[in-house]
């Protein structure tokens, strides 16, 4: 019987060989299908009909715009333009006939020579030459301890990473400025001496040694002394001369300020963008209001105001005696700003934290700060790195506007090198500022490729 | 003792009694840097032999603004206008910057926002490419590059670009179109036209009733157009016509210093609007086009295949099924967007359109010298204009917002 069953019932033990997918599904013609031809070859209506012929319309007319400027943009860059000036003739090199040089009267493109005679102070603005070096040092110690941070497979991450935001600014700003600031010796004797003291009013605090009152607050005191401690003593170590020539802030531009400036307000936008987001989630009604009125007073204002307050207002607003320089003074301006926006990003990441995890913390028995750094905190922060690397570029991109109340950054540097009459010619304008631009996009398309890349990778391990 | 410290030790760990305790400590330390603050800055101004106020308003301003809306509007003359007149040219030109910015992102931003969404590759790429360079490259250079790089090489004051065959012109000090000479009456054609739209908003939402409640609406697709026009130009043609056009008139024969575009004829945009004007809208329309692509793309694809399968048209589909959810994810980026194009048009004080920023805060200011009064003034105008946006903006939301049970 089961022998008759086998015979009669056919049961395939090979797969059946997998036929090829249909013709123009594949290759270029596939592709070709799929991308292009489908949106233009529907007649099978009016209305599909119509559609159609407006596709192609819209077809021809981008590809040629798009093509035209293409070949112009490129035409411009390289094809024509001007690579050299051998006999150092600097703006007649970039003369037509009626101009007084020797190109065809309807030349208009590139002039590169002016741009490799301008390459050290797009990047350095006026800085002593034979300083650079200290400039290079600072950019390459930098750039190391980016690369050693952003790349997983390396050791030591994270002991690089604390070293990059201690260490690191410390050195730079020796480097750049030079060291050998005034400093008042006795004056910082004395609050190292009130900061040990301090400290040790904690110390015993946090024994139970002075009481109740004092033991609570013991933390805190510590931590003033501790600040005070590391004040000063960055002080002294800001007022040690290693015999670097000091080059003032007045003396940095060109991309090293846009660095600067975009570095240090990232770097301070952070940390500050936090506190104020817990403080406007705080169940604090005072805390939670002032902080909502500083973000939203930051956010409501256009930066280059900002910046003009910077600059005319805090001189007002210090004691006598006491001057920053213009530097300094665009550096606050644009910190404060960017720890509003920042604030407003990662307070969307603790919203988007689910409430579990708070009350989970809680009943853990953690303290407040606790649960934050150890659970919420991570979290959020993860899950915004894009918002965070797009208010990086935001901020990255607004260090132009420094250029407005004086600072030579990489856009003020090429604003100043086009009005050098050595040079002048129809082109120069455009010349520089298509290579600055193309600079910024640089920088500024790295970062966002960054973001997309860490996007993809936190949705693949958060799927896990 | 020993009770009482414990007593103590339970109020002082108490969460309400600490709560209040940091937050005395927050407004006294808040309190004493606001008093630091005006305390130095009283003992500077005083040390500078200046002082507060805001008499500097009715002072009359000594200096030259280019032709500008704010300046046809408020009858500009040196010497003779007010600080309050500065103050509110720069407004004026601030707020027609934003508004024309705003109609002209939005437009091009749906656009390529669309455009890159679709299957077309042509269309594709070149929005891709278009959003990527755009928002990559900052604003400010993208300003000096229109302003210098390509409206700078213009033909110069005694030549033209000739645009609609002569009805209007371009040259580097501007681009000229024909204007309107409004004569008397046309304010009544104005109110018509008002009274036009509001009946049609009534007419509208009456149609919308009646649909809510028997199913049946009136077709208002072609009423309501023919409504407002037949309204408008009835009352037109009843006031003779009260509208005239002049337009802009170029010379190249006569005396040289004469060539060129003449001053009373048609009007003038001037090159720093033109600079500012698409500097802005194309970098915002950049940002706009990737919040439509967010939008669009947010709205499940589940959605598209209920309706066809219910039987509706794709047109139907993108009307009713997928553009009002998509809306609901745009609107609020796109209300941050529009805020920022408005914060943005102060960079025009780095090729000196004449707006807020740039006159007010900026030549007024050398002027006059009152830092404090002046950047509070500006700072304060901004503020306003963004809580106004953003409180109709989130009005508008919770209206358009998903009613859930």
């Amino acid at each position: 019987m089961t022998q008759n069953s086998h015979n009669s019932v056919f049961v395939r033990k090979v797969d059946a060989e997998t036929l090829p997918p249909p013709q123009n599904e594949m290759g270029i013609r596939g592709w070709l299908w799929r991308n292009l031809l489908y949106s233009v070859t529907d007649y099978s209506s009016v209305s599909a009909a119509l559609r159609s012929l407006a596709m192609i319309f819209f077809t021809v007319l981008v590809s040629y715009v798009g093509l035209t400027q293409l070949w112009l943009l490129l035409d411009f860059v390289f094809f024509s333009a001007v690579w050299s000036d051998p006999t150092g003739i600097k703006r007649e090199a970039c003369w037509t006939l009626s101009q007084g040089g020797t190109l065809p009267d309807d030349w208009h493109a590139a002039c590169w020579p002016f741009i490799f005679a301008k390459l050290k102070f797009l990047a350095y603005g006026p800085y002593p030459m034979d300083e650079l070096w200290r400039v290079n040092v600072t950019g390459l110690l930098g750039l190391a301890g980016l690369c050693w941070v952003l790349i997983e497979a390396l050791p030591y991450r994270r002991l690089v990473g604390v070293l990059m935001l201690t260490a690191y600014p410390v050195i730079a700003l020796i480097l750049l400025t030079g060291g050998a600031s005034e400093a008042n010796y006795f004056n910082a004797t004395a609050y190292i001496f009130v900061g040990l003291a301090l400290i040790t009013v904690g110390r015993l605090g946090q024994r139970d040694l002075l009481g109740i009152v004092a033991s609570d607050f013991a933390s805190i005191i510590g931590f003033v002394g501790w600040s005070l401690i590391v004040f000063q003593v960055l002080m002294l170590i800001f007022s040690v001369d290693v015999g670097l020539k000091p080059v003032g802030t007045g003396d940095w531009g060109g991309l090293m300020i846009t660095l600067v400036v975009a570095v240090t307000g990232i770097v301070v936008s952070l940390p500050l963008g936090v506190i104020l987001a817990l403080g406007r989630r705080s169940n604090m009604p005072v805390a939670r209001l002032l902080c909502t009125i500083f973000i939203e007073f930051w956010r409501g204002v256009p930066l280059i105001s900002v910046l003009f307050m910077a600059s005319v207002m805090i001189p007002l607003f210090l004691p006598e005696g006491v001057n920053f320089d213009k530097l300094m003074r665009a550096l606050i301006g644009v910190m404060l700003f960017s720890a509003a926006y920042m604030a407003e990003v990662v307070r969307g990441g603790l919203q988007a934290i689910d409430k579990g995890q708070y009350e989970a913390a809680e009943a853990m028995g953690l303290t407040y700060w606790q649960s934050m750094r150890q659970i919420i905190l991570p979290q959020a922060l993860t899950h915004v790195i894009p918002g965070i690397v797009n208010t990086f570029i935001g901020l990255f991109k607004d260090t132009t506007l420094v250029s407005i109340i004086g600072l030579f950054d990489l856009l003020g540097a090429g604003k100043s090198a086009i009005a050098d009459a050595s040079w002048s010619s129809p082109v120069q304008a455009i010349s520089i500022y298509l290579f600055v631009g193309f600079i910024f996009f640089i920088f500024c398309f790295g970062m966002s490729r960054y973001s997309i890349f860490m996007e993809n990778k936190l949705s693949k391990s958060r799927s896990h | 003792m020993f009770i009482n410290s414990n007593n103590l030790s339970a109020f002082i760990n108490d969460a309400r009694v600490r709560n209040i305790g940091f937050q005395v400590l927050i407004i006294g330390a808040l309190a004493f840097s606001v008093w630091w603050l005006m305390d130095n800055t009283l003992t500077n101004l005083e040390n500078r032999g200046k002082s507060l106020g805001f008499g500097f308003l009715v002072q009359t301003a000594g200096f030259e603004i280019s032709d500008t809306l704010g300046t046809w509007l408020f009858d500009y003359e040196v010497g003779v206008s007010s600080y309050t007149d500065i103050y509110f040219i720069g407004i004026t030109n601030t707020l027609l910057i934003a508004v024309l910015g705003i109609v002209f992102a939005s437009i091009i931003g749906f656009g390529v926002g669309i455009m890159r969404l679709s299957n077309n590759f042509v269309l594709k790429y070149f929005a891709t490419v278009y959003v990527e360079i755009i928002r990559n490259v900052p604003l400010l250079l993208q300003l000096f590059f229109w302003y210098f790089a390509v409206l700078g090489v213009l033909p110069g004051a005694r030549n033209q670009l000739e645009i609609w065959g002569g009805l209007g012109g371009l040259n580097i000090t501007g681009l000229y179109l024909p204007a309107p000479i409004f004569q008397p009456g046309f304010g009544l054609v104005f109110l018509a036209f008002i009274a036009s739209l509001i009946i049609a908003f009534v007419a509208s939402r009456i149609s919308k009733k009646k649909q809510d409640e028997t199913g049946q609406g009136f077709n208002l697709l072609f009423i309501i157009p023919a409504l407002i026009i037949s309204i408008t130009g009835v009352t037109y043609v009843i006031m003779g016509s009260p509208l005239d056009w002049t337009f802009p008139e170029f010379k190249n024969t006569g005396p040289i210093f004469k060539r060129g575009f003449q001053d009373d004829a048609g009007m003038v945009l001037v090159p720093e609007m033109l600079a500012v004007l698409l500097a802005l809208t194309l970098y915002t329309a950049g940002f706009i086009a990737e919040i439509v692509r967010a939008g669009i793309i947010a709205v499940s694809h589940g959605q598209t295949e209920a309706s066809y399968s219910l039987g509706l048209r794709p047109s139907i589909t993108l009307r009713l099924i997928v553009i009002p959810q998509a809306m609901r994810i745009i609107i609020p980026p796109l209300t941050s967007q529009y805020l920022n194009l408005t914060k943005n048009s102060s960079l025009a004080v780095a090729i000196a359109y004449p707006e807020l920023v740039s006159i007010f805060a900026g030549t007024a200011l050398n002027q006059v010298g009152k830092e404090i009064e002046m950047i509070f003034m500006v700072m304060s105008t901004y503020l306003i204009i963004s809580l106004i946006t953003s409180f109709f903006m989130n009005w508008f939301n919770a209206r358009v917002k998903i009613v859930e049970r």
